[in-house]
């Protein structure tokens, strides 16, 4: 866990004011403590990713939201995928999974 | 390097001679498509991405840049540091932080499923993953000292699942350097090799010595005698104490080069220079040193502060 400190600490670029605005917007949510923020690894990536998405890719604050929408409901899915995947090698039998995938291979076409 | 890489002009699709800002808008425009954490599980942009990332790195320094075109550096140049990647997180568990579909995302719903079903998985996964695959490359962080970073050194790096590594520093290390150690990254799959270990190397500041590219720089005290009538110093190098003459009517600030005794030849380069700048030190009070001075008249009296007064 690190505070609002280490994170402007570790990315290089990014300011306080920048964070503290992007955790107003709740962009990126850090644990609220007593005495300040407490951020785990993925609110530190997220910052990141946000800094290089404004500064790199010129996707403006206005814009940014859209996007974040966008990603956080690609990745939703991406873990329903992962779930769905590993409930399936459990609870279904390999010859009806064989089945399963030889159908869709023969529709994805 | 080990690997044979594109050129850099090649990779971001601009012509040799393309200005900075043609270059810096080609690269935003390939990191836009192809940004790891914009594509999950695409590996292909995967690469990509790291390709344009190490060829930008090269062509948006102009000195990097010219150092490639003049054939001093090749296309590998300095390995791109070991980016944190926010798809890691987001696609674990602990992604739930960000999720958009509301506290009952948590569990499963029988419309969950009639949204997904479309998308191959299980055993067409399986079917793909029988394919050789090489292993994942590893990213390690090492520390060290000043002196092992220039002069190299031996270090044991001891990993999270408690193998080690012995890790060679060659000499002329610089701070940020990724040292690449073939195939000791992750293990393959299907009989695919392994990834690498890539391990980037901090270089802790030094007391007395700064570097500059193949150059070492130092503060160098000496006492008003060696300065007004000069003599031998001895003077600390990264190799070791070296005698040096010190010239007489040497001035504070004045800097004395000792050549080739700065960061050993490496890669190619020769080795830089020491440069030592003379740093008046008076020491303790000295009554005969007052008196004399008191008593004093310069033949060519100077006024140093002259060139403060002309500022604006």
């Amino acid at each position: 866990m690190i505070g609002i400190d280490g994170v402007t600490g570790q990315i290089s670029g990014l300011t306080r004011q920048d964070l503290e605005r992007w955790i107003e917007n709740a962009w990126v949510q850090p644990d609220k403590l007593a005495d300040g923020y407490a951020f785990r690894e993925i609110d530190v990536a997220r910052a990141r990713l946000i800094l290089e998405m404004r500064d790199e890719m010129e996707i403006n604050e206005a814009t940014l939201p859209v996007v974040l929408l966008l990603l956080d409901q690609l990745y939703d899915l991406r873990r329903q995928m992962r779930d769905l995947n590993s409930a399936f090698l459990q609870v279904v039998p390999r010859g009806v999974r064989l089945d399963l995938a030889a159908h869709l291979a023969a529709h994805s076409r | 390097m080990e690997r044979e890489l594109a050129d850099p002009y090649t990779t971001l699709g601009v012509p040799r001679d393309a200005s900075q800002d043609a270059i810096r808008d080609a690269y935003r425009k390939l990191a836009k498509q192809h940004h790891p954490d914009l594509n999950p599980g695409n590996a292909k942009a995967e690469e990509t991405f790291k390709a344009v990332s190490g060829a930008n790195s090269i062509l948006s320094d102009p000195e990097k840049r010219g150092k490639f075109d003049r054939g001093e550096i090749d296309a590998s140049g300095q390995e791109q540091a070991p980016r944190e990647s926010y798809r890691n997180h987001a696609e674990g568990g602990s992604g739930r932080r960000y999720s958009r579909t509301g506290p009952q995302s948590e569990g499963w719903s029988d419309a969950d499923f009639g949204d997904i079903f479309n998308s191959v998985f299980g055993e067409g996964q399986q079917a793909d993953a029988k394919r050789p695959m090489q292993g994942r490359d590893e990213h390690y962080a090492l520390s060290t000292a000043f002196l092992d970073a220039v002069n190299g050194a031996m270090r044991r790096l001891t990993l999270p699942d408690g193998r080690t590594l012995e890790v060679k520093i060659p000499p002329g290390t610089a701070d940020g350097q990724v040292l690449r150690l073939r195939g000791l990254g992750g293990p393959g799959r299907n009989g695919g090799p392994a990834g690498d270990a890539l391990i980037e190397v901090h270089v802790a500041e030094h007391r007395h010595f700064h570097r500059d590219g193949q150059d070492i720089r130092l503060s160098l005290p000496v006492t008003l005698s060696e300065a007004v009538i000069g003599g031998p110093v001895e003077v600390p190098t990264p190799g070791g104490p070296v005698s040096m003459r010190v010239p007489p009517h040497a001035d504070s600030g004045t800097e004395l080069r000792l050549r080739g005794r700065g960061v050993p030849a490496h890669d190619g380069l020769a080795a830089g220079n020491l440069y030592a700048k003379l740093n008046v030190v008076l020491g303790a009070p000295d009554e005969a040193l007052e008196e004399f001075l008191r008593n004093w008249k310069p033949k060519n009296p100077i006024d140093p502060r002259q060139d403060m007064r002309e500022l604006p």
